[in-house]
């Protein structure tokens, strides 16, 4: 076979499964990809000799019949991931030279299933930001360019390394999180498919925390298919989140029929915000169109406070980032700073933060620490909150009157240039519009491509579902899949 | 609402972060955009509504409290700038 690395995860299980390939043999086809992809800048830590170690081990297991689907399936792992004996950083300076001697339940329960991790994935520092721009590795870079363009455009972020590295065919899946829609927006922006599964599906034992109220890990992959397999992989109860679903995980390839006659697809009338390009717009009638075409009945729907998710998750995250990332101290692990003479314990903690962290990360540290500081706490931090109780109440609501899923665009543009939004805060927080209320109200959603830009470059629709309802969401998104027929790939210029 | 270099300089100290006195100005300006972005929260009467502690209706759960792992020093200690004789080593604390 050749070309194994373009296998989706279901194909190479299959073909793995038949003895028609070898893990090792889809091992190496990754890893001679990742060596002629330094221009993409998406793996950053690679562990090319693990990676052979465990497809070895892998191919010894499918011999003897005892094979997970994700046994032997060669994928990147984000950089937020602790791995243990290998570096986890969270592409920050302040974790630098860590390796955990402990591994994330998640890419345990992975490693566990015989997955082979071929390396650690680029990111946005902490997982902050939309362009993986503020990462200390440099930004990843979208396989994807625009018609007739030699210009570099963002993979989105924060798990920009993961999508750059599923769009490009360096690994079959990739593991992301999503805070406010680090795994979606980046999904939409390459042609991949990336699912957010409800709070509490993922543990988030090991998983550097940004704002444990809002983060949740989950499958980056080419199909909606493969991210049935690899997310019920990655989900499960664990005993060492206190915030785990104790809920079994259904067999969400299994419910995979297309079948979606009869359910209610709303369409929230406040996604439709000022200034929307026209073949976003299309793109989103398009969909409603497909899936009302399969048999679903759409719904018009509003979602009232939808305008106010934004600014309660910028008060919301940075609160909970300042308060998770004190333990970034120089004391127990990763960089200190250069004391001058006359240094006391004070001077060490500010100057190996102030070194440590790159500007968006000390940024919402210190937003963070404002809207919690006495005197604000009531005005800022308490009315997010409330606010927050709003937003899900919306949705609570709507799936009461018999909505099954919602859909949205993604996000509100293709892929835009590298630089060309890093200089507005603000300008950047708008890349999450319409996926930040999902994690405010604790939701799964999931993003797929549906289109390609009049540029050529790749558009994705969100599916929002029921809590703990990943199964049924999923077989709605494998309908709108199946329908918009998206092949397209990126022309490989790296 | 509007920040100055003073409450810019005060935020900082609270982080923990060190920031050069020439630089506070601009990062006075920085929060007051995101807070200025964050303002809109005041236009919704939330007055009857409770602050949210937990996205899924479950309780956190409570485990006995019983020793359940230890033993691992030189493991806590591996990854420490600076280790000694067992501890993590800082500089002097107390006079």
């Amino acid at each position: 076979m050749s070309d194994l690395n373009k296998l989706t995860i279901a194909e190479a299980r299959d073909a793995l499964r038949r003895g028609e390939t070898t893990a090792v043999e889809l091992t190496n086809a990754c890893l001679s990809a990742i060596e002629g992809s330094s221009a993409l800048g998406a793996f950053v830590h690679n562990t090319p000799d693990l990676a052979l170690a465990r497809a070895e081990a892998a191919d010894q297991r499918i011999k003897s019949g005892d094979a997970p689907a994700l046994c032997g399936i060669p994928i990147g792992i984000k950089d937020l991931f602790c791995t243990e004996g290998v570096e986890s950083q969270a592409a920050s300076k302040i974790l630098s030279g860590f390796r955990p001697e402990y591994e994330s339940t998640v890419s345990a329960q992975l490693r566990d299933a015989g997955a082979v991790m071929l390396g650690k994935l680029n990111m946005d520092e902490f997982a902050m930001g939309s362009s993986n721009e503020t990462s200390v590795y440099g930004p990843a870079v979208n396989p994807w360019r625009a018609k007739g363009s030699d210009q570099n455009l963002t993979p989105g972020g924060s798990s920009g390394g993961s999508a750059a590295a599923v769009a490009a065919d360096l690994c079959l899946g990739a593991t992301g999180t999503d805070t406010g829609g680090s795994i979606r927006q980046p999904a939409a922006f390459t042609g991949t498919v990336g699912l957010k599964p409800t709070y509490g599906r993922c543990s988030r034992w090991g998983i550097v925390a940004f704002a444990s109220s809002l983060d949740q890990a989950g499958p980056m992959t080419k199909t909606v298919r493969d991210a049935a397999i690899m997310g019920a992989a990655m989900m499960g109860h664990d005993p060492k989140d206190s915030t785990s679903a104790n809920l079994p995980v259904p067999d969400f390839e299994a419910l995979l029929t297309g079948d979606i006659r009869g359910k209610t697809i709303g369409i929230p009338r406040e996604y439709r915000v000022d200034g929307m390009p026209e073949e976003i717009e299309k793109l989103w009638a398009d969909g409603a169109a497909m899936l009302k075409d399969a048999g679903a009945e759409l719904r018009d729907i509003s979602l009232p406070h939808t305008k106010y998710a934004l600014p309660a998750y910028y008060v919301i995250a940075p609160a909970e980032a300042s308060s998770n990332l004190a333990r970034y101290d120089g004391v127990r692990f990763g960089y200190r700073a250069e004391l001058s003479q006359g240094d006391g314990i004070t001077e060490l903690y500010e100057k190996t933060r102030a070194e440590g962290f790159g500007a968006e990360v000390k940024r919402r540290i210190m937003i963070g620490t404002y809207v919690l500081s006495a005197g604000f706490y009531d005005a800022y931090y308490n009315r997010a909150r409330r606010v927050r109780s709003l937003i899900k109440r919306d949705f609570d609501e709507v799936f009461a009157a018999g909505v099954d899923a919602i859909l949205t665009p993604a996000t509100p543009s293709a892929a835009f240039e590298l630089g060309k939004e890093v200089a507005d805060p603000v300008e950047m927080y708008l890349n999450d519009v319409f996926t930040v209320t999902v994690n405010l109200a604790g939701l799964p959603g999931v993003a797929l491509p549906t289109g390609l830009s009049s540029a050529g470059l790749p558009l994705g629709l969100q599916l929002i579902g029921r809590p703990f309802e990943e199964g049924d969401l999923l077989n709605t998104a494998y309908a709108l899949e199946t329908a918009a027929g998206f092949v397209a790939k990126p022309n490989k210029w790296w | 609402m509007s920040i100055d270099t003073d409450t810019a300089a005060r935020v900082a100290k609270l982080a923990r972060i060190k920031v050069d006195p020439a630089e506070l100005p601009s990062l006075a300006s920085e929060f007051n955009a995101i807070l200025g972005f964050i303002e809109q929260l005041s236009e919704l009467d939330v007055s009857d509504v409770e602050p949210m502690t937990s996205v899924t209706p479950q309780r956190l759960k409570a485990r006995v409290d019983e020793v359940t792992d230890g033993n691992q020093q030189s493991k806590v200690l591996s990854n420490a700038p600076d280790a000694r004789e067992g501890f993590f080593a800082v500089p002097k604390v107390v006079e």
